[in-house]
């Protein structure tokens, strides 16, 4: 089976304002994502996550460059693209969910209005035949009493069934990949969890992919096939969840995963991660992560590591990769 | 503590709502007597508003003492029906204020909305001449323009919306720059929607209630502005019967007591700008789901 999206040796810079500081917030990035699967990306704040997401869009704030790279989504090269057909893409193909599913609806306009503009943008329906969809989708999508909610206002709804209105508006021309940008932020814990059930519901019933973009690495192993870590722009190790999880190959994997307070285990103390994610701008020389690794060697100082294949389908960028994994004792 | 202490607790006086409730009767009724005024001014006047009777000259309204019924509310500097004349007033300012408030109105949204979501060269263009049309003062440009284009009232509504159109450029502007960053115009972008679909679904809507606050509290500019202008001279111009000329050709009466050539026309003005205020008000609210339900 081919890909549904294959991403290979992609970079995205800021430049500066005279075009003399180049910001390299996404750098060489690889990765494939196969029909139905879930890619979690972490990383801490400012390691490129979202650049990436945006990149993947096509939707960079000015003075962002895509420098290199490709990104094949159903066998379709994003990068050579017009903006009209990118937008065609966009909602239809390609859908996102935004760091904060309450405040995505306008408050101005009713619910059946707001996914009913989605579907007349991109399926050209007329009005009548875009509302009976939306009633549709709003029922798909778990939500009591369509005939009525459909025609009520943003504010008119609960935080849970708001949520469930952004949904719908995913998949309401029935994306193949739906990209999440932190969508759990901004939400307390219980809905967290329920808005997880959602998305996980969504993608069994209609067999898309998804990108899941997070710093919370609880998450990932409840809601992803596969994980990449970010750091300073690049994907510093790649895999699938549980190998990720029971034997990081790369240090600050194991640190991230180190620095999860665990449930009732009160002999261990809880490990950071000593100082601070560097700067985009002026990332120290040879591997990114160096000057905060516990393992670092002469050679980390200089050259920066090539990705290396740890097993099948797990990936790192460190020189000690090649080395057997070390195994983190089993939760 | 006990029984009789929490039954003699009584509800402290509180100042009566200033909330809208239901439809604001007292400003529409103002406001159509005012327009009812406008349009059937040839029939209602009693007088001709621009001819006056020099023998007549500064009568007192009929309920003071030297009035008479002839002239209700008395007679101007020249002999002229102040009624009269109040009554064709009506008619100059309701053209003059409406047609001038819309028409900036339009123009400034418009660049505003345009300057604030595109932003980048459209947007220092909008706002450089913005800035440059800010830095004169409003009078003394209304006033070149005038001596540019010669007074008449269709010249005035030009003369205002040339000036005040600004006024909306910058607030609107304002305003879209923190909507275009709202998740749900992002959740447009996001979902394949074109610029000019985002700017007329979603930014118009949100930014039409700050417009029709703004049009309402520039109503009020606007009618003093022309009656500024037709005191200099270069307003609607004279005999024609306009409330700020009124205002500005009474105040050289109003140390000899003859206020009713100030305060008549000057009541005028304020019923009016007050009724499209509080209207505007009510509008405000209706065109906001959140509040209509209130």
């Amino acid at each position: 089976m081919t890909a549904l999206l294959e991403v290979s040796g992609l970079s995205t810079q800021y430049v500066g304002a005279r075009g003399t500081r180049v910001t390299r917030a996404v750098d060489d990035v690889s990765f494939t994502l196969e029909t139905g699967k879930t890619l979690g990306i972490v990383g801490e704040s400012g390691s490129g996550k979202t650049t990436l997401a945006l990149t993947l869009m096509r939707l960079l704030p000015p003075g962002a460059r895509i420098a290199s790279g490709s990104m094949r989504f159903e066998g379709e090269e994003l990068l050579d693209k017009s903006d009209a057909e990118m937008r065609a893409i966009r909602g239809k193909r390609m859908a996102m969910i935004l760091q904060d599913p309450m405040a995505s609806l306008n408050p101005l306009f009713t619910v059946g209005d707001q996914i009913a503009e989605t579907l007349r943008a991109h399926e050209g329906m007329p009005r009548r035949g875009a509302w009976t969809r939306a009633r549709e989708l709003l029922a798909s999508v778990n939500i009591a009493a369509p005939e009525r909610r459909v025609s009520e206002y943003p504010h008119e709804l609960s935080g849970g069934m708001r949520q469930r209105v952004v949904g719908a508006i995913a998949i309401a021309c029935g994306p193949r990949l739906l990209i999440a940008d932190e969508p759990t932020t901004s939400l307390d814990v219980t809905i967290q969890a329920q808005y997880l059930k959602l998305l996980r519901d969504i993608q069994r019933e209609h067999g898309l992919a998804m990108i899941f973009i997070t710093h919370n690495l609880g998450i990932v192993a409840r809601m992803c096939d596969h994980v990449a870590v970010m750091y300073a722009g690049r994907l510093v190790e790649a895999g699938p969840v549980r190998t990720i999880f029971d034997a990081p190959a790369h240090p600050y994997t194991r640190a991230l995963i180190e620095s999860i307070p665990r449930f009732g285990d009160t002999t261990t103390r809880l490990t950071a991660i000593d100082g601070q994610p560097p700067d985009p701008a002026a990332l120290p020389p040879g591997c990114a992560f160096h000057p905060r690794c516990p393992l670092v060697i002469e050679r980390c100082r200089a050259e920066a590591p090539p990705e290396t294949r740890v097993a099948a389908q797990h990936r790192a960028r460190c020189w000690l990769a090649a080395e057997a994994p070390v195994r983190l004792t089993k939760r | 503590m006990n029984g009789s202490r929490a039954a003699s607790v009584t509800v402290p006086w509180r100042f009566p709502s200033l909330r809208i409730e239901g439809f604001p009767w007292t400003p529409a009724i103002i406001i159509c007597v005012i327009a009812f005024a406008a349009i059937f001014a040839d029939v209602l006047a009693p007088y001709n508003p621009e001819i006056g009777v020099l023998g007549d000259r500064f009568r007192p309204p009929a309920w003071q003492a030297g009035g008479s019924e002839a002239h209700l509310l008395g007679t101007d500097h020249v002999g002229r029906d102040v009624l009269s004349r109040l009554i064709f007033g009506a008619r100059v300012s309701m053209v003059v204020g409406f047609t001038a408030v819309i028409v900036a109105g339009l123009i400034g949204t418009t660049l505003g909305i345009l300057s604030g979501y595109l932003g980048g060269w459209v947007d220092q263009v909008i706002m450089r001449v913005t800035d440059t049309w800010l830095a004169l003062p409003a009078l003394t440009f209304a006033i070149f323009l005038a001596a540019v284009v010669g007074p008449s009232m269709w010249n005035i509504v030009i003369i205002l919306a040339a000036v005040y159109w600004t006024r909306y450029a910058r607030v609107i502007r304002g305003e879209v720059l923190s909507l275009r960053e709202r998740d749900y115009v992002r959740l447009a972008i996001v979902a394949g929607c074109s610029k000019k679909t985002i700017m007329r679904r979603h930014i118009l809507p949100n930014v039409l209630n700050s417009a029709i606050v703004l049009g309402t509290l520039m109503l009020g500019i606007v009618i003093v502005t022309e009656a500024a202008l037709s005191f200099l001279g270069v307003g609607v111009p004279p005999p024609k019967p306009a409330w700020g000329l009124m205002l500005a050709d009474g105040k050289k009466g109003l140390m000899a007591g003859y206020w009713w050539l100030t305060v008549l026309p000057g009541l005028c003005i304020m019923f009016m700008v007050l009724s499209a205020n509080l209207l505007g008000d009510w509008l405000r609210v209706k065109l906001d789901p959140q509040l209509r339900s209130l």
